[in-house]
């Protein structure tokens, strides 16, 4: 390869591709499978020359809105998440459509089809819609790279925010990617309107007409990208809509001999009609290919479904649900599956677990007897992180996990109910991301119940970041208001167990709220830190 | 040419390297490449797979279709045989047969063994002990890739390269060790071939 590409994950094409478009702050919170993209940042000696802002941030929300002011202050900024993380960053999300941008403002939310590391697989482009702002949704990863380039120019031309959406495979993926000339940074400039970002009603409402206005043009750019792009085909029984990296596994089925069908390649949204049109006019039938959810296919068909044969995930030719891959899009194409082997008798899933000396495992060991073994099970709520864990065998520790931070508020909420003990475990950075508020809640009406905050001191599942609680989590929960005879701490060992059992006992005979913070660094990271101070000794 | 490899094993075994010695032979030859990688939860001590594509022409899909594999490259027996629907009906099964054994319900080691030998194209190599008799008791993965080497076109000199390249940090002896393991495993594999061909 030439010296001007590189061999780059998805998630690194869009750093690289954000840095080398002139990019001044990224804003992230880890998230499978966004996570690599602020990692490449982090680790990139031309964001650290070009004093790019590259820091975590406590959680989606946060993160966008950081993105959000740095835009106002004229400079170009990306907010990455995971699609659920999305979910938190909703509010700033949809009112930036409204504020629209200053400096070029990219939101890159990786969706997770087939739920390899998520809750859910919501499909992003849903939230591109509702925001009513352009969608660019790459191919490859030559395309991710080059629509950070395209994104911002695209935000700044139209004073808007662009999503970049991204599926686990692409952005799992390594590929070569060419490189294209740097551009500087922004210097400071204030927006000339110095209200466009007041959104009080009456400017809201004005505001908001500015948006509606803007679709056309959306749209019209839609139609023009060169990233969409409508290939002739003879055989005009069936047209082809394959969105992002869906092509690729329409083209994987035709390689050297090329596709027969008309094909319409779709990498950016509003979906534009005019290419949409011609195909419904040409073809017979039209066959949407999207990873995720029927986004395309459902515009297409309407309410109704009484204009075009419109075929996909709706109509069964695809699954409604999960990733797709090339054999399942072959037999949409209605080709024979290739020969290939079963899978033998006998092999067994190997699930996730927690790590071997892992201090979730005694933690889970000491709620398991002070709790699920005197009062019965049902009792302990938890949410995201390493410990969710703890709801599989051997544990059967937990008994919920909706969403970052619900824990502590379902805990509440069933304590409201006259649920006792009610307890909820949380992760250190789970309660920096959406647990204080929750907190707080509780300590406003002094609710009878248990917040154990599993202090590993790092953001673990997502490989080890920086975790926002660290060494603050006593002061944090003191300062909104938890009574400091209720903050208990302990190194959770296999010794400290029967100290760990009696901490619960004396915390769930006390009637109100109590916060146990179990400490011990999660052994990854320590083995990791172990492993570079021998390298550096 | 082209050349499209399931590796496969456990979290934390390490496939990645691997991959990294495989993709950058292929680079350093001109080829183009898309190695999809699994990241996150299922790193944890569950079945981790790459899907590793080579090729002199453009390459579409990140994931190799099913039943087209030219071969499994397997550091774990059992892991071997769960991505067999991907493997073409020509296509090799390699894999190393030290089990990796995380779960209480792990099947019979003979029977897993039993399954790949069914496998027209195989060649099964205690990769772990053939890297503890060169001295380096976690160069197993090179064994495996030295095993592949027999059965792939990549230049034997360049999979040397990618040794030198990702080893080079670590100091000369790390680096001669791991391609003295790269040599044996495509000693062993290509005798196992010869045998496989009488």
């Amino acid at each position: 390869m030439k010296n001007d590409t590189l061999l780059l994950l998805g998630d690194e094409a869009v750093a690289q591709g954000a840095l080398d478009a002139g990019i001044s702050g990224f804003y992230a919170y880890p998230g499978t499978p966004s996570t690599e993209i602020m990692e490449y940042a982090q680790t990139s000696r031309q964001a650290a020359e070009g004093k790019v802002h590259r820091t975590w941030s406590a959680n989606e929300k946060t993160a966008l809105e950081t993105a959000i002011g740095m835009s106002y202050a004229g400079k170009r900024a990306m907010a990455m998440m995971k699609h659920v993380g999305l979910n938190v960053a909703a509010d700033a999300f949809i009112n930036a459509g409204l504020t629209g941008a200053n400096g070029g403002l990219i939101v890159t939310v990786a969706d997770d089809p087939s739920m390899h590391s998520s809750q859910n697989e919501q499909d992003s482009r849903f939230f591109g819609k509702f925001a009513m702002v352009p969608i660019l949704e790459p191919s490859n990863q030559q395309e991710a790279y080059e629509m950070c380039f395209e994104g911002f120019e695209l935000s700044e031309r139209y004073d808007t925010p662009v999503l970049l959406r991204l599926t686990t495979r692409i952005a799992h993926s390594r590929a070569g990617v060419a490189r294209s000339a740097q551009r500087p940074q922004h210097e400071i400039t204030l927006p000339e309107d110095k209200r466009q970002f007041v959104l009080l009603p009456a400017i809201a409402r004005k505001r908001y007409k500015t948006l509606l206005g803007r679709q056309d043009a959306f749209e019209q750019e839609a139609a023009e990208s060169r990233f969409n792009k409508y290939f002739e085909g003879s055989d005009k029984s069936l047209g082809i809509i394959a969105c992002g990296i869906a092509y690729n596994y329409v083209m994987e089925n035709y390689q050297d001999q090329g596709c027969p069908h008309p094909l319409l390649k779709l990498s950016q949204y509003p979906i534009p009609r005019t290419l949409v049109e011609r195909m419904v006019d040409e073809c017979g039938a039209v066959l949407v290919v999207e990873d995720g959810m029927p986004v395309v296919e459902e515009q297409l068909r309407g309410l109704l479904n009484r204009g075009a044969t419109v075929r996909g995930r709706m109509s069964g030719e695809l699954p409604r649900d999960g990733e797709l891959n090339p054999a399942i899009v072959r037999a949409a194409l209605g080709f024979e599956a290739q020969p290939g082997g079963s899978v033998p008798e006998g092999i067994v899933q190997r699930p996730p677990a927690l790590c071997a000396g892992c201090s979730h495992i005694d933690s889970m060991n000491a709620i398991n007897a002070s709790i699920r073994d005197v009062y019965g099970d049902g009792r302990v709520f938890s949410d995201i992180g390493c410990y969710t864990l703890g709801a599989l065998p051997p544990y059967n520790a937990i008994n919920s996990c909706v969403d970052m931070g619900a824990s502590i508020t379902m805990a509440k909420g069933a304590a409201d109910a006259g649920l006792t003990p009610a307890a909820a475990i949380i992760g250190d950075s789970t309660f920096t991301h959406s647990g204080m508020t929750a907190l707080l809640d509780a300590v406003i009406e002094n609710t009878n119940m248990i917040v154990c905050i599993l202090d590993n001191s790092t953001t673990a599942m997502t490989g080890g970041q920086y975790s926002h609680a660290y060494g603050r989590l006593e002061q944090i929960c003191a300062g909104l208001g938890v009574d400091p005879e209720h903050i208990r701490t302990l190194r959770p060992t296999r010794k400290t167990h029967d100290e760990f059992v009696q901490i619960i006992k004396e915390e769930v005979a006390y009637e109100g709220v109590s916060v146990i913070i179990p400490q011990r660094e999660c052994v990854q990271t320590q083995a990791r830190r172990a492993k570079l101070a021998k390298q550096g000794a | 040419m082209r050349l499209d490899i399931i590796l496969a094993g456990v979290g934390g075994q390490g496939i990645l390297s691997i991959a990294t010695v495989l993709g950058y032979a292929a680079v350093e030859s001109g080829l183009q490449l898309k190695q999809a990688e699994v990241h996150g939860m299922s790193q944890r001590g569950g079945e981790v797979q790459s899907h590793l594509r080579i090729s002199d022409k453009p390459i579409y899909s990140d994931l190799i279709p099913a039943g087209a594999a030219d071969m499994i490259l397997s550091v774990e027996p059992m892991e071997s045989l769960r991505y067999l629907p991907f493997l073409s009906p020509e296509g090799w099964l390699v894999t190393n047969t030290t089990p990796f054994r995380n779960i209480d319900n792990y099947p019979e080691l003979d029977r897993v063994l039993e399954e790949v030998k069914r496998v027209p194209n195989h060649v099964s190599i205690d990769a772990d002990a053939i890297a503890k008799e060169h001295n380096n008791a976690r160069g197993m993965n090179m064994v495996m890739v030295g095993a592949a080497s027999v059965f792939i076109s990549l230049e034997f000199e360049k999979l040397q390269d990618g040794i030198r390249y990702i080893f080079s940090r670590k100091g000369d002896d790390v680096v001669e060790r791991n391609l003295a393991t790269l040599q044996a495993g495509r000693a062993f594999a290509e005798q196992a071939r010869t045998t496989a061909q009488r």
